[in-house]
């Protein structure tokens, strides 16, 4: 297999855009990542989208956004795991060029949500739910990661307070991102006096709804420094797992056991252990979600999650800072397009050119982006070649 | 409920009877029934009954809801753990969400869950209520 370096990275403006189009939103993160890449041309395309058939009334995205996007003529597939949708595109795309298929592949992924109302989004969401047992049943999606929360409240002792940290953290984290769709700093009590989603959940505990797209460029790594890419940022290593989809039938609600079997193949391939990771970018659709996936990941012993962030190691200036970009909880979750927009930030980060946000001295950051109540997983990890 | 007659009447063994498969070569149930046995890989299956007591897991009040479940809000959903190695996901009825706790005892009754099409085709299932 060969090695694979990302090149190229772009987004579009997230929020509520009621001007911009699904294939809109695409085309300009596509176009401004091929930019950004110096690539000399595209041979292949991945698309991650959750759900345009039930946002928009829209499928066959692979062509449609190839055409958009200046690139008819090439394959163009797209590739669905629920919330995981962007990184199992990501992952895809990996595969193809380590694989030698492709040298030049473009990984882009998007939602559009804003063309349903909010209660059209919330039945479109649960659709990454088991329908017929979870959905038929009255249960949507916060309220499943609020029965994880209360499991996990029960058996760790996390507290409620330690939940609406970290939606504080990356609040925080989002105000030095011009991309974040919420830039604004809230405080412990505003997330604990919003309104109840499903208890002990509120308002301010949850990701938004967020209309977005993000792209890539991939290529193999000799080709990317007969490019003089500079600093060239590899994929160490990926995983990916599943699990059923109905959190009831897991052994443990509270364990994220695909985030973790994704994170042991991605720390396999990549020859490290989580202790060598000096930032992340996780999948907090939810407040519990960061503190589960930060025990799969490893950053932490299993129930410590909540504490770990009281502790502040989360933190910009903590010892793993997570969510830089300000997570799905500030920066917005365009579900198709977040996993591609972790990888993103990973690479701005990695090249130094995050601005404000910047982390000092990182060298390898992993992303971790799932489906569902995590019934499916991939962990990517990125790591910046040379000094 | 957004739910065609069909799809609905499927699943009417599980709903109205709580039909697991029982598998017969390491005797794991599984709810809903499947075709290969999530344990130990076996193909072979007989149906059984469920019981319908059970314990809740873990639950949550639900505050924002579908359309089609917003008359009920706030209602309850929650994990009920059968003790068998079974565990559904149910709404807890009959019941003042402020009793709910972990491990409280309940029942599985048949209940309406909703309404289906333009007809009003009543959907029945199971909701937990307290044992």
């Amino acid at each position: 297999m060969r090695e694979v370096a990302v090149i190229g990275v772009g987004m579009s403006p997230w929020g509520e855009l009621w001007r911009s189009s699904l294939r809109d939103l695409f085309a300009q993160a596509a176009l401004e990542a091929m930019k950004d890449s110096g690539a000399p041309r595209i041979d292949s395309m991945v698309v991650g989208c959750m759900s345009s058939g039930l946002f928009n009334g829209q499928e066959h995205l692979g062509s449609l956004m190839a055409d958009y996007a200046g690139l008819r003529g090439i394959p163009a597939t797209r590739v669905e795991s629920a919330c995981a949708s962007g990184g199992a595109a990501f992952r895809t795309g990996v595969l193809e060029v380590a694989s030698g298929a492709s040298d030049f592949v473009l990984v882009g992924g998007v939602e559009k949500m804003t063309d349903v109302s909010g209660d059209a989004a919330t039945r479109a969401l649960s659709a990454a739910s088991d329908f017929e047992y979870e959905a038929y049943q009255g249960a949507t999606f916060p309220a499943l990661y609020a029965m994880v929360a209360r499991a996990h409240m029960d058996r760790y002792g996390t507290t409620r307070k330690q939940l609406a940290m970290v939606a504080v953290k990356n609040h925080e984290n989002g105000l030095l991102n011009p991309r974040a769709q919420f830039r604004q700093r809230i405080s412990v009590d505003a997330v604990l006096g919003s309104v109840m989603v499903a208890d002990p959940l509120r308002l301010l505990d949850c990701s938004p709804i967020t209309d977005g797209a993000a792209a890539v460029v991939l290529c193999p790594k000799e080709l990317a420094v007969k490019l003089k890419k500079k600093p060239l940022i590899k994929v160490a290593g990926i995983g990916q797992a599943s699990d059923c989809i109905a959190l009831a039938q897991r052994k443990d609600i509270t364990r994220f056991e695909a985030a973790a079997l994704a994170a042991q193949r991605a720390y396999k391939a990549a020859g490290i252990g989580p202790d060598e990771v000096d930032f992340a970018e996780v999948h907090d659709c939810f407040t519990i979600a960061e503190i589960c996936v930060l025990e799969a990941l490893g950053f932490c012993k299993t129930g410590q999650g909540g504490r770990f962030t009281e502790e502040g190691h989360t933190s910009r200036l903590g010892r793993k800072p997570i969510n830089p970009s300000g997570g799905l909880k500030s920066k917005g979750h365009p579900v198709g397009a977040t996993g591609v927009a972790q990888i993103v930030e990973l690479v701005e980060q990695l090249r130094g050119s995050a601005g404000e946000r910047q982390l000092s001295k990182v060298r390898c950051g992993l992303a971790e982006n799932m489906g569902g109540t995590c019934g499916s997983a991939v962990v990517s990890i990125l790591t910046r070649e040379g000094a | 409920m957004n739910i065609q007659p069909q799809r609905y009447w499927r699943e009417i063994p599980q709903r109205y009877r709580l039909e697991a498969g029982k598998c017969r070569k390491c005797g794991k149930l599984c709810f809903p029934p499947r075709r290969k046995c999530a344990a130990c890989g076996g193909a072979s299956w007989d149906t059984v009954q469920l019981p319908r007591k059970g314990r809740l897991l873990t639950y949550t009040v639900v505050h924002s809801s579908t359309d089609e479940f917003a008359k009920l809000v706030p209602y309850a959903v929650a994990i009920v753990d059968l003790g068998n190695g079974v565990r559904l996901t149910a709404q807890v009825v009959d019941v003042d969400p402020g009793e709910l706790c972990a491990g409280m005892p309940v029942r599985l009754e048949f209940r309406k869950l909703g309404e289906a099409g333009k007809a009003g085709v009543i959907c029945y299932g199971y909701k937990a209520v307290p044992a």
